[in-house]
């Protein structure tokens, strides 16, 4: 699914690939999709790993090289993608460093196959493109496992306090400090400065994107305000006095949007410093000053410390008085509303084509409800402002029109718990790889939903409800929060945090991912007794054969998504995306009705045998939430399954399927082998449905499944 | 008649390589009827596209008179169908649907062979963008229709753009032929 007919990335071109032709390099489409998706990999890994980096710097000189990696409680396996991808059982600091050297001579391999004139067979850049999904497992790995041997983050426990989210969560009478992005480290150092200063009873602080479940694992005092579509929301609301960004996800307009706020800006990052003047090793108390008469609407400083003071100081000083904020009133939107000319940019700008046209015409008749109905459904990209020929400011018209929504939306949330400890594993490990646990969703990835965050906390409940476990991180995590029942009560509330059946569990910001790859690597690793260091060939056919985990980023939109997903399919987890996934390009489909595609060996006697369509596709878009709610149930089936296992989880398809298809599923007679396998009580349907496909018992075989020809043990 | 090259989106800008807009409703009743395998895909936007009947899905039922018409909803649409008694309707994710129809050995819902001539409606703008994209791509001897009321580039041929009212008097003018026809 080609985003661009065209190649641009040198100068022969523009190359038109369309259809059969080939550039002037000679690539096709095929090849140049691929290539895209590899660059897009090597992005997404290339950031985890730079942040990785930078953190470890910058802990080692804090905490020493020597720091201990005590990462989870009752846990020996603390670093499986490590130990899996090295070969190394990190236990220091300092052996963190050659995790990441190894991941950065690797994506500098990587990236340099997508140069003009290398790598050109599709297949090949896919292979790529999972080898640096599996990379950015690592960095993340490394990111996460560093920050909490040092920073005193949660060490997998399952009750991990419970902090605020959303924007009604602050108390906008005190100085409000806003911190965006990923990289922890500045914002630890502001939560530090108040603690030792004893202000947090005038400050608050609230973060938005994974900065913000990495404070509130630091500090359960800091507030998270929302997932990444939140910024221009939350700045516009007129809340923040100062916004801190560090790294990731950032908007690149985040200085003019501030400045109409009345709020300075401190860049922390040497990634993206915003065109600020370097103000590192300038006296705190003259940057101070600079920011409060507004002088400079922000400032670089490359030194978390000295941010900590700088924020904090600054923020006193702003806070009650900034002049030039001055939040738009119902008279004054419906004045500059009835100038709309009707243009249908604004629709036409939109990801999701809302029809914000219609909202501001009847804000134009002094309806602000329209626009209120917008916001939960909007994004946040702003697109629509930046095409609107009038300058409407319609993210603030959305706010405005949400208004008392937005003062209720404070939602309790467990902060991440970071991994899942070995004894977990042990606990529930039979369970799903026999299939009685019908298996692990991940709610991941970012905030680009089609209709809503509400809809991730809808797929969630289907499953928690259903004794699945669900894991979730990052805005999803988030987005999981902010939707409530008729009793107030939202899912953290209605469902534990433990590491089983029908648990929910937070286990952080984006880096944390590698936590729940690392839980399907320590289910082989505990529960199977696979070797796992340098063993990945091994592991990942296990995984794939056996662990009946799902992958599920409704809102994906990141490159880092992007790499994440392929280090997910290296292990042989399928991921389903929401239909802005299909931006990616490309999806990873099996054909359940090609015999052929689905043989494995059986490891007991060698003999190659027909498992049926399990897992039937390993990359796939959804339409629509409901399409996928099904998909994740049927793609939870493993060639491993028990009789007893394969029951629960096909009596959860079919019951799913009618619930949202209004129909039995037409393809049982791929996943049903045997009578045993059919749930008790749709006996009946089942066997009628099986029937009209000429369906016949033990087709489908029941082996001891691999894909590797090593790992068969006897050959009759 | 005929519509506007105006695209749903503003950056869904079109390729090298274009969709031609009808030039009238007989045009698009000429080549469905031409076809000698066409496919209709219903996607799940189909319940919110207001029509004559009251949603395109309503609307689309009607194609069924004409023997020669096979439906396949996408997402979870075929519940809608099943809502309104009609059975006659295949169900197929987009996805798996996009994949076959790139495939020239596909036999079809009916096992009788592959589509030669694929019309789309009522999907998300973007999504119907990227499967026109890759069938454009990869299955170059299908001709694909977009019948949306924005000008879908990477089709065959689109309908393009025409305010709703417009919209609505084309659709029923192409139905009600293909129906009376059938």
């Amino acid at each position: 699914m080609p985003d661009c007919d065209l190649c641009c990335l040198c100068t022969f071109g523009k190359c038109d690939l369309t259809g059969d032709k080939r550039g002037a390099c000679g690539i096709n489409m095929a090849g140049q999709q691929s290539r895209i998706v590899l660059i897009a990999c090597c992005m997404g890994a290339s950031t985890h790993t730079a942040h990785a980096r930078h953190m470890l710097d910058h802990l080692i000189e804090e905490f020493g090289k020597d720091t201990p990696l005590d990462v989870a409680i009752n846990t020996n396996v603390e670093a499986p993608n490590i130990r899996l991808v090295c070969g190394i059982r990190p236990k220091t600091l300092r052996d963190l460093e050659d995790a990441l050297d190894y991941v950065e001579t690797q994506l500098v391999q990587l990236l340099a196959a997508t140069h003009t004139g290398q790598e050109g067979d599709n297949i090949d850049f896919e292979s790529k493109a999972f080898h640096a999904g599996m990379l950015d497992h690592v960095a993340m790995e490394v990111a996460d496992i560093e920050q909490i041997a040092t920073l005193g983050m949660p060490k997998g426990v399952a009750d991990t306090p419970t902090t605020d989210l959303g924007i009604g969560s602050l108390d906008s009478k005190k100085a409000v400090i806003l911190c965006i992005g990923h990289n922890v480290l500045p914002s630890i150092d502001i939560i530090d400065y108040l603690m030792e200063n004893d202000l947090f009873d005038e400050v608050e602080v609230g973060g938005i994107c994974c900065t913000a479940h990495d404070n509130s694992r630091y500090n359960k005092r800091a507030k998270i305000i929302g997932p990444i579509s939140w910024q221009l929301r939350f700045i516009r609301s007129g809340i923040p006095d100062l916004v801190v960004v560090d790294e990731q996800c950032l908007r690149t307009d985040i200085i003019e949007e501030a400045k109409k706020i009345g709020a300075p800006v401190i860049a922390s990052s040497e990634k993206s410093m915003l065109g600020l003047p370097n103000r590192t090793n300038d006296d705190p108390a003259n940057v101070v000053d600079d920011l409060v008469t507004g002088k400079v609407p922000g400032v670089l400083i490359i030194n978390p410390r000295k941010v900590g003071e700088v924020a904090v100081k600054t923020v006193m000083k702003v806070h009650g008085n900034r002049k030039s904020f001055m939040p738009l009133t119902v008279e004054a939107i419906s004045e500059q509303a009835r100038k709309c000319r009707d243009c249908m940019e604004c629709v036409r700008a939109c990801p999701n084509n809302l029809p914000i046209n219609d909202a501001v015409r009847a804000a134009a008749n002094g309806d602000m409800e329209p626009l209120g109905a917008i916001y939960p459904l909007c994004v946040g990209c702003g697109r629509c402002e930046s095409a609107c020929p009038v300058g409407f400011s319609l993210i603030s018209f959305f706010n405005k029109g949400a208004e008392k929504v937005i003062q209720n939306e404070k939602f309790p949330i467990r902060v991440g718990r970071g991994a899942i400890t070995d004894v977990e594993i042990r606990e529930v490990g039979s369970p799903i790889v026999f299939g009685e646990i019908p298996g692990l969703i991940a709610m991941v990835g970012c905030a680009n939903f089609p209709a809503g965050g509400n809809e991730v906390a809808k797929i969630s409940e289907e499953f928690l409800n259903r004794r699945f476990i669900v894991v979730a991180s990052g805005c999803s995590a988030m987005n999981i929060a902010m939707t409530r029942d008729e009793e107030g009560l939202n899912l953290y509330q209605k469902f534990p945090g433990d590491f089983d059946a029908g648990g929910l569990v937070n286990v952080g910001s984006c880096v944390a991912n590698s936590h729940i790859s690392g839980a399907a690597i320590k289910i082989a690793n505990i529960f199977a007794k696979r070797p796992l260091r340098g063993n990945y060939e091994e592991i990942a056919d296990y995984i794939h054969n056996r662990v009946g985990a799902v992958g599920v980023a409704w809102g994906a939109m990141s490159q880092k998504a992007a790499s994440i997903a392929a280090g997910c399919w290296r292990l042989g987890i399928p991921v389903v995306v929401g239909p802005h996934g299909a931006k990616y390009r490309r999806m990873l489909l099996g054909r359940k009705e090609n015999v052929e595609d689905w043989k494995v060996f059986n490891a007991r006697d060698g003999k190659e045998v027909y498992i049926g369509p399990v897992p039937e596709h390993l990359f796939y878009t959804a339409e629509t939430m409901e399409e996928a709610i099904v998909m994740i149930a049927k793609l939870t089936m493993r060639p491993n399954d028990t009789n007893k296992g394969r029951a629960v989880k096909l009596s959860h398809y079919i019951d799913l399927h009618q619930k949202y298809y209004n129909t039995m599923p037409d393809d049982l007679n791929f996943f049903v082998r045997r009578l045993q396998d059919i749930p008790f009580t749709m006996r009946d349907e089942v066997t009628k449905a099986l029937q009209e496909k000429d369906w016949v018992e033990d087709e489908i075989a029941s082996p001891d499944p691999t894909l590797l020809d090593r790992m068969v043990r006897r050959r009759d | 008649m005929p519509g506007r090259p105006i695209t749903g989106q503003l950056a869904e800008i079109a390729g090298p390589r274009k969709a031609q807009i009808f030039p009238s409703a007989e045009v698009v009743i000429s080549l469905i009827k031409k076809a000698s395998r066409p496919l209709f895909v219903i996607g799940s936007e189909s319940i919110n596209v207001a029509t004559v009947d009251g949603k395109f899905v309503d609307t689309s039922i009607r194609l069924l008179r004409n023997p020669k018409m096979t439906l396949v909803a996408t997402g979870h649409l075929v519940a809608e169908f099943k809502k309104r008694k009609e059975n006659r309707v295949f169900s197929m994710q987009l996805m798996n649907l996009g994949d076959r129809l790139r495939d020239p050995i596909w036999g079809g819902f009916d096992g009788k062979g592959s589509y030669d001539l694929v019309i789309f409606t009522g999907f998300p703008y973007y999504l119907e963008w990227l499967v026109l994209s890759g069938l454009k791509s990869f299955a170059m001897e299908l001709s694909t229709i977009s019948l949306d009321r924005t000008y879908q580039p990477n089709a065959t041929w689109s309908i393009g753009y025409m305010v709703e009212k417009e919209w609505k008097e084309e659709i029923e003018k192409i139905v009600k032929n293909l129906e009376e026809s059938g």
